[in-house]
């Protein structure tokens, strides 16, 4: 099974020059508000893309529009080749591609750890339970909680849930991880746990799309770093000039307001 | 500093400040003793004092309702008990004679009618059919009910499925499977009153959750008619969808089309049953957040899979005490199928009240007492597992931590 594991980190790698998403001109409008301008955006496989910007400037909407939790009513998404449309099928078939970690962990609450893991490769693989257990206990060996795998959610502490809820996503085995604001309902204490556990992810060469304000997660892993205000992408750049020579006004503002 | 005095009298000194000269804070010593609570607080003084006598009103309150039981109770148990007639083979055992100077119950009648307010008129050499259909009734009951039950799946596959077909063909008849055919003209008593009890039942959870997933629907016409269906029936009394199922439904469709008086008696409960079910359902699925919904679409769970495997299984643990309120509201409704002609167990014991045989003035309250019972016993045995249940559940829920 780790030769399993293996294949998507050195997949990932090869292809690199490949494009896992390609937004083009996205508009969206949640009633009259323009939520989303004129989004462009392009993620290489194995590219780790931190988004940040202020509340309400329209990030985690960005993120939730690449696995269609969002709609978007101009513009185009491709994701690994797949066109996302409106059509149902379509979606899901982009979704099983595509890994989501949420703010709120969102695990099932009436299923343990392990069901966590195996009913979306059981329902939506179609897989054997016993194959779909194996892959949920190596993959929560790699997030460092296989003995919890009995457990119910309740039962653990927000920094457990959130790697239960990052193992649940891999199980599905997807070419692209999405985090929407993944450390941001944590304890302080049980912040770190979770970054570790992303950076390793990183580091097994991952397609990553974080939206975060963690900064240090950003230095460490980031290719590069998305900066949004009021729908827009206001700038685009590498860590270090992103956090030591911020271009844009609006970008300096908001690095001066975080980085004290 | 405070001076106390104990209750056994002694004194202690306690202080907490810094005192001035030395500059030293209080320090503990030695741990206090546990003492055992004052006599007023345990055993049976306790309990009145605190339930029956805490303050003046509590204590009016609880000498009113004892002068009430007193002034209530003996004459009932007087008239149901101590000058009730046992056994008796018609009228003349139950009326005020020598023997029998006081009139009461007249449980003789009881007796004596018992087994017509069971089985209606159902043919005597059939009954042992409708024993058979009670007896795999409790049973998948007791299946279904039973949480720590072996193979709760098939339990429920059983009562939902196995269960309605299989008292259909005893009920009804089968003369392929040399079980004579009983028209429902002849059903009665208990037993009608049962049958469209578990007909409402069986058919409202799942109709119900239909309707209510229906109502929260994305898709207009689905959305549309859910809301309509829901709307109307419970803009409606139970007796009108009665009196619209068994008289106006005639009117429009071929005679050799319309069914039997009985279905369609249950078509209407059911469907009245099922409104009523969606809304209570529709109440749990709210109550479950959205960001379920959102990782079993994340995940690429379809709109079907989600809501069995994520949504249903969560909404439906947290209702169940509505749903069961709903049934217990349902069995007393069944009542109402009299007005279009159905003889179920409270009409058998209006009929049998009214046999000149038995006619004395005990007897229709001795019947409508005994009517009671048997509702009051059925009801407040759903009542009593609600309440297990919640209890369970609670537990239950409180060990998964569902409030996250």
């Amino acid at each position: 099974m780790t030769g399993r594991i293996h294949q998507v980190g050195s997949g990932a790698i090869t292809d690199g020059a490949d494009v896992a998403v390609e937004m083009t001109g996205v508009h969206k409008w949640f009633g009259e508000f323009h939520v989303l301008k004129d989004i462009d955006l392009q993620v290489m496989r194995g590219e780790r893309i931190v988004i940040c910007g202020p509340s309400g400037s329209g990030k985690s909407t960005l993120i939730r529009c690449i696995n269609g939790l969002e709609d978007y009513q101009r513009g185009r998404i491709v994701i690994e080749g797949m066109e996302l449309t409106q059509d149902i099928k379509r979606i899901d078939q982009v979704r099983r591609e595509i890994g989501m970690v949420f703010q709120q962990f969102n695990l099932f609450p009436h299923l343990t750890i392990l069901e966590n893991c195996t009913l979306a490769p059981i329902w939506v693989r179609g897989m054997a339970k016993r194959e779909a257990e194996e892959i949920a206990m190596q993959f929560l060996t790699k997030v460092r909680i296989p003995e919890q795998a009995n457990k119910y959610p309740g039962q653990l502490s927000g920094g457990q849930q959130q790697r239960v809820a990052i193992a649940r996503a891999l199980c599905m085995q997807p070419k692209i991880m999405l985090f929407d604001e993944p450390t941001s309902a944590l304890d302080p204490e049980m912040v770190k746990e979770v970054l570790d556990t992303m950076v390793q992810l990183a580091m097994d060469g991952m397609t990553m799309l974080v939206v975060s304000h963690e900064m240090s997660f950003a230095r460490q892993v980031a290719n590069r770093v998305v900066f949004m205000d009021e729908g827009q992408v206001v700038e685009v750049n590498s860590p270090e000039a992103f956090f030591n020579n911020p271009q844009h006004e609006r970008t300096k503002l908001f690095l001066s307001q975080i980085l004290r | 500093m405070r001076v106390l005095r104990w209750w056994n009298g002694e004194i202690a000194v306690v202080t907490t400040q810094i005192e001035p000269q030395t500059g030293r804070a209080y320090v503990r010593r030695e741990s206090v003793v546990a003492l055992p609570p004052p006599v007023t607080m345990v055993g049976v003084i306790g309990w009145l004092r605190t339930n029956l006598f805490s303050s003046a009103l509590n204590t009016t309150l609880t000498v009113v309702t004892v002068l009430c039981f007193a002034w209530v109770i003996p004459p009932i148990v007087k008239f149901l008990i101590v000058d009730a007639v046992w056994s008796g083979s018609g009228r003349e055992s139950c009326l005020v004679s020598e023997l029998n100077p006081r009139m009461g119950a007249c449980w003789a009648f009881v007796r004596d009618r018992l087994s017509y307010v069971i089985y209606g008129s159902y043919p005597l050499t059939q009954r042992w059919r409708v024993d058979v259909f009670f007896a795999f009734l409790a049973f998948s009951t007791a299946w279904l009910l039973w949480l720590d039950a072996p193979r709760r799946d098939f339990g429920v596959f059983n009562f939902f499925i196995v269960l309605p077909v299989v008292s259909f063909v005893l009920l009804s008849g089968a003369p392929m499977f040399g079980l004579p055919s009983v028209d429902t003209t002849l059903w009665g008593g208990m037993m009608v009153t049962i049958v469209v009890a578990a007909v409402g039942i069986v058919v409202s959870l799942p109709l119900g959750v239909l309707l209510a997933l229906g109502r929260r629907s994305n898709m207009p016409a689905v959305k549309f008619f859910s809301v309509m269906f829901i709307e109307f029936v419970r803009g409606v009394p139970l007796i009108t969808v009665l009196f619209m199922a068994s008289v106006m439904l005639p009117l429009f469709v071929p005679p050799a089309w319309s069914p039997d008086k009985l279905v369609r008696a249950l078509v209407g409960i059911a469907l009245f049953a099922s409104a009523y079910m969606a809304e209570v359902v529709r109440a749990g699925l709210q109550a479950i957040p959205r960001g379920q919904y959102e990782a079993a679409a994340a995940l690429g769970l379809g709109y079907w899979q989600a809501r069995r495997l994520i949504v249903l299984p969560q909404a439906l643990r947290i209702t169940i005490p509505n749903i069961l309120n709903s049934y217990i509201a349902l069995f007393k409704d069944t009542t109402l199928v009299f007005i279009v002609g159905i003889f179920d167990f409270l009409r058998t014991i209006e009929i049998s009240r009214a046999d000149p045989k038995w006619a004395t003035p005990g007897t229709s309250m001795t019947g409508y007492v005994f009517a009671a019972l048997v509702y009051f016993v059925f009801c407040y045995l759903m009542s009593r597992y609600a309440s297990q249940l919640e209890r369970r559940l609670g537990a239950a829920s409180r060990l998964q931590g569902a409030g996250q």
